[in-house]
């Protein structure tokens, strides 16, 4: 692996822009680490979602270098992504369920192109269905499904194989304040529990305060403000990992649960 | 939430050399399938339907040729063509007499006057004569071999110098022309088979093209959850497989009813050049290996044409 191996995603002054038109994203150099939780905020039209597409391998940048898990993003050969793919989990703004497809099976695809068997995959699927409290609408396909169903059973599909990082966008914004809260936790059982990488684009400044450990990354006119230097690369000599100081929900990155998973089991949020 | 909800064990994540193609229900429940009911099943019918009759003309041309070749190598006609009757039947008994002698030659037959008489009638009417009309004498000459040109005009000098009135026609030089039509019109069926097979490429690259745009979003979808360009090629091969397969049964049993009903109208003429153009069982095992030759270029076409369009996506 390369300099600073512990990072699971470096940008180094990435820009990006659709066809001829101005850059979307400009300039963006940042480090995510392993088993940290970020929140990317920032007013609409700010390049949130295309950060996020960048992230999870759905754009290639106009300049600039990516890695992820150690690897060149940028010169890889398609081929290849798949296999990064997989260990990416992704709530898409928009859902993106396959509409033909009843809840159950949208939630078992990741599983099945991942190549596991029938047998493995109908219990953790009904398992997860029963935690996102969608076990009675298991064969419903999305059509029939309001948006906070369909929301739920997007973000089961991004955790049910475990990713290595999850990359939500606004994720809780068609369901209820409970619900909602709800959602967080299965996010944080899945930080601290697994060590999987987070990255949550929210407008909801509240949920920013409900998790304490988060980190902010905020986007401005497609430039990222860093005003702690938690994300920047490399990072800080005082140690390995980023530890923020401040950010309105008093981010602060915990370096132990940030290097190792804790558990391969994910508890759910209590309720 | 449940308790028993709060421990998930999700089966550990295969590698990328673990993703395997999708298969049974699942591959066709990514897919929706339209119960045959849109056009490129029936199109890929048609085709091959078209080509089934091609083949089978074209197979039924080589027979009636090769047939034909059989009976007509080995034989020649000598006409004496004299107006004197007299002379006309000295000459052919001494014909007769020099071919008798010939070392090639199996069997020599002088035609009789009632057979050339009647062989006439349709066009000189019932009753004409060699009086009223002077017909040539013609002797039938079957040959142990298809004579040479020099064996030919061997033979033309050997008789004149016995029968100066006599013409020697190799049956096969005369029928040079049928057999240039022949062979061009088995010519023609190949290029028409090559044009269907080229048409049945296009309908299935369109309907590939089509299909991968109608389901475009949920090739996107695999694609970004992990799936690999191999898995969602062989989800839709499987459609394309199902759609030619139909075609393909569909338009032999089109092509082969319409060449039995052929076979049977050509039966009918009672003519003896038609009758060797009939199929041969390795014919018809032919004509049932179309389809075949079909699904196997519909799915190597299909393939392609999801492979190439596939690049242009991340």
């Amino acid at each position: 692996m390369n300099e600073g191996a512990s990072e699971i995603v470096k940008f180094d002054n990435v820009g990006l822009r659709y066809g001829t038109d101005p850059e979307v994203l400009s300039d963006l150099s940042f480090t995510l680490f392993p088993g940290s939780f970020y929140f990317l905020t920032g007013a609409s039209g700010a390049g949130k979602t295309s950060l996020l597409k960048l992230l999870y391998l759905a754009q290639r940048p106009s300049r600039g270098a990516i890695q992820m898990f150690g690897k060149d993003i940028i010169t890889m050969p398609r081929a290849r992504l798949p296999d990064f793919r997989r260990r990416l989990g992704v709530v898409f703004q928009d859902f993106r369920l396959v509409q033909h497809l009843s809840a159950f099976d949208n939630v078992a695809l990741p599983l099945r192109l991942a190549g596991a068997k029938e047998a493995d995959v109908v219990k953790p699927v009904s398992d997860m269905l029963e935690w996102v409290g969608l076990s009675h609408r298991a064969q419903a396909r999305p059509a029939t499904m309001s948006g906070g169903e369909q929301q739920r059973v997007a973000i089961a599909r991004a955790v049910i194989d475990r990713p290595k990082m999850l990359i939500a966008d606004e994720p809780t914004g068609n369901v209820d304040p409970e619900m909602a809260l709800k959602l967080l936790r299965l996010f944080e059982a899945l930080n601290k529990r697994v060590g999987t990488t987070v990255v949550v684009a929210t407008h909801d400044v509240h949920l920013l305060k409900k998790v304490p450990e988060s980190l902010i990354m905020r986007l401005n006119k497609g430039q990222l403000s860093d005003p702690t230097g938690a994300l920047r690369y490399p990072p800080r000599p005082s140690g390995g990992k980023p530890t923020p100081t401040t950010t309105k929900a008093k981010a602060k990155v915990s370096s132990k649960a940030s290097a190792k998973p804790r558990k391969n089991t994910v508890k759910g949020p209590k309720g | 939430m449940s308790k028993s909800a709060q421990k998930l064990r999700p089966p550990k994540p295969p590698s990328s050399s673990e993703a395997k193609p999708l298969r049974g229900a699942i591959a066709t429940k990514l897919l929706p399938q339209t119960r045959f009911g849109g056009p490129i099943p029936w199109v890929i019918a048609i085709l091959i339907a078209l080509v089934v009759v091609a083949a089978a003309g074209g197979l039924a041309l080589r027979n009636l040729a090769e047939n034909a070749r059989a009976d007509l190598s080995g034989a020649l006609t000598v006409q004496i063509v004299d107006a004197n009757p007299e002379t006309r039947t000295a000459q052919t008994q001494a014909a007769v007499r020099v071919l008798s002698n010939t070392p090639m030659v199996t069997s020599v037959r002088a035609v009789s006057e009632e057979e050339l008489t009647a062989m006439l009638e349709p066009w000189l009417g019932a009753g004409a004569s060699s009086g009223d009309v002077p017909i040539p004498a013609l002797i039938d000459v079957e040959l142990d071999r298809q004579a040479t040109a020099q064996e030919i005009t061997r033979l033309q000098s050997n008789l004149e110098q016995t029968a100066p009135n006599a013409r020697v026609d190799a049956q096969s030089e005369w029928l040079r022309p049928v057999y240039n039509a022949l062979a061009a019109l088995q010519y023609l069926a190949l290029v028409l088979i090559a044009l269907v097979a080229f048409a049945t490429s296009a309908a299935v690259w369109l309907a590939a093209r089509n299909s991968l745009a109608s389901q475009q979003e949920t090739v996107e979808i695999m694609h970004l959850l992990g799936g690999t360009d191999a898995q969602v090629t062989g989800i839709f091969q499987r459609s394309m497989l199902r759609d030619a397969a139909f075609g393909g049964l569909v338009g032999l049993a089109l092509g082969a009813l319409a060449v039995w009903f052929l076979g049977q109208q050509f039966t009918a003429l009672e003519s003896g050049m038609v009758a060797g153009g009939g199929l041969r069982w390795i014919d018809w095992l032919i004509l049932a290996a179309v389809p075949i030759f079909g699904i196997v270029l519909a799915l190597i076409t299909g393939r392609i044409t999801i492979a190439i369009a596939l690049k242009s996506m991340l």
